[in-house]
């Protein structure tokens, strides 16, 4: 099918961007990377859209170091986070991702900053951003706010962005010495959105685990962390698969998904410690 | 606000190395520019929405599906479609080994194919026939069974590796 639109226009820069959303009366939409916003205007998901696109806003783009942090633009590609050499070494759970994510022409163009603010209760990056503690920076012509993941992801497709705001860039804690980060998904086919997937971050001996499309947003497994702080990995498969309740759809049932949850924490957990899968 | 434009974006691009100005919808995919606007029929309009590949073109440096970008992005930009790839050579040897090897049937998957295994060839020196699959997971073909495919790009991986990588 073909999109229709309300209109189209491209920003100069971030303040224009917020202009041009607040003159559209509503109907303003960001445009990044349009890898899910396209999708759905073809498939008429949406329709009437003001299309504001905001590629051209260099101050959204890339990754800085900036001590304790990274500093990673909204609009930093998928690809370009596969293969940045700073995200490698001081955020590798993000680069892992990106392999999970679709397929290599959509990671050229999809943006991190549109997979956030998408917040695809099956996608990877937001759960990545969960199980590292970033923090997102969103700005709107009130002013800039900085949100915690655990604050940001609310619902299905549904986070703290306020209409009119943009979400600018996510900083991630660096990576701690003896740090380790693993994500594991199933899918039916190489590209697919997973069937469940998790992440997990070991930082200083304590644990982050987060969950994706086993629920409406992703979340963190509080007593699946606690048990494995106390190094016990069957008492935190228990809480794990006690503390979700996935939906059924025609890809899998709950109960199957929660099966899985189970069996990605074993492996995630094999993998961390250098144990054969 | 008069910098919203309903219906009539201006862009100015490359197409396949020539300069292009043009007046487009608000709504209007790259894929159809291409097609329906400049005569570029090579890549296809299928499943318009990510899945299948067959929309697969070059747009500065990279392979993007033409169905989930807006005309209306590329201003700007530089564009290059099966049919510029051909009539620069860049792909010859790799369209020459889905011949030989029988890659291609209807042929309707093959440009989306050709760009995004040309993609891969450029930035991989000797992908192992696991990453080809992968690269290629996003383009469907629905004749031949992908292993023909697999077996056509192996080949020019190994020829140009051979010849100190292309
Ligand atoms: C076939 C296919 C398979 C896919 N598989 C996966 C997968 O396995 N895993 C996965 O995670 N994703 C997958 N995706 C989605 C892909 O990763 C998208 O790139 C991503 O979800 C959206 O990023 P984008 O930059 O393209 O955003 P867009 O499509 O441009 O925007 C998406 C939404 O976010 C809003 N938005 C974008 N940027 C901002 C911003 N900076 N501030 C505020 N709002 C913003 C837009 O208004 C829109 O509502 C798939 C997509 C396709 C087509
Ligand atoms: S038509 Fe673009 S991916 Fe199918
Ligand atoms: S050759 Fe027919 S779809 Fe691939």
């Amino acid at each position: 099918m073909k999109a229709a639109v309300g209109g189209y226009a491209r920003a100069r820069d971030l303040r224009h961007a917020l202009e041009l959303l607040s003159s559209a009366d509503g109907a303003g939409r960001v445009l990044a990377g349009g890898q899910s916003l396209v999708a759905a205007l073809n498939m008429r998901l949406t329709t009437g859209d003001v299309l504001v696109d905001i590629a051209s806003l260099d101050e959204c783009r890339g990754v800085v170091d900036e001590g304790e942090t990274l500093r990673i633009g909204a609009l930093t590609r998928h690809a370009e986070i596969g293969r940045d050499p700073l995200i490698r070494t001081h955020a590798p759970l993000l680069a892992d991702a990106v392999g999970h994510i679709a397929h290599a022409a959509i990671r050229n163009r999809g943006t991190i900053g549109g997979a956030i603010a998408h917040a695809d209760p099956a996608a990877e990056f937001p759960a990545c951003a969960l199980a590292l503690g970033a923090v997102m920076h969103v700005e709107g012509l009130g002013g800039r706010r900085s949100i915690p993941a655990e604050a940001f992801f609310r619902d299905t497709f549904e986070t703290a962005l306020a209409d009119g705001e943009i979400l600018t860039e996510i900083s991630v804690p660096k990576a701690a010495a003896g740090e380790a980060q693993a994500i594991e998904e199933v899918a039916r086919r190489s590209g697919d959105y997973a069937l469940a997937g998790l992440c997990l971050v070991r930082r200083e001996g304590r644990h982050r685990i987060a969950l994706f499309s086993v629920g409406p947003k992703p979340t963190l497994a509080a007593g699946a962390m606690a048990a494995l702080d106390g190094g016990d990995v069957e008492a935190a498969v228990a809480a794990l698969t006690d503390e979700i309740d996935p939906p059924s759809d025609t890809q899998a049932s709950g109960a199957y998904r929660r099966h899985l949850a189970g069996v990605l924490l074993r492996r995630v957990v094999a993998r961390i410690e250098g144990e054969a899968r | 606000m008069n910098e919203i434009v309903r219906d009539r974006i201006d862009v100015a691009l490359t197409v396949n190395g020539e300069p292009v100005e043009a007046r487009v919808p608000a709504g209007q995919h790259l894929i159809d520019f291409l097609r329906l606007e400049l005569g570029l029929t090579g890549a296809h309009a299928s499943c318009e929405h990510g899945v299948c590949g067959a929309c697969t073109v070059r747009v500065n440096g990279d392979a993007v599906r033409g169905c989930l970008m807006l005309a209306a992005q590329a201003d700007g930009a530089e564009v290059w479609t099966v049919e510029g790839l051909t009539d620069t050579g860049e792909i010859a040897d790799l369209q020459e080994a889905f011949v030989a090897r029988n890659a291609l049937q209807c042929g309707f998957c093959t440009p989306g194919m050709l760009v995004a295994a040309q993609e891969l060839l450029a930035r991989e020196d000797a992908p192992s026939r696991a990453e080809i699959r992968e690269h290629l997971s996003g383009n469907y073909c629905r004749c031949t069974g992908y292993e023909a495919i697999v077996d056509a790009v192996e080949t020019v991986a190994t020829a140009r590796a051979g010849k100190g990588g292309a």
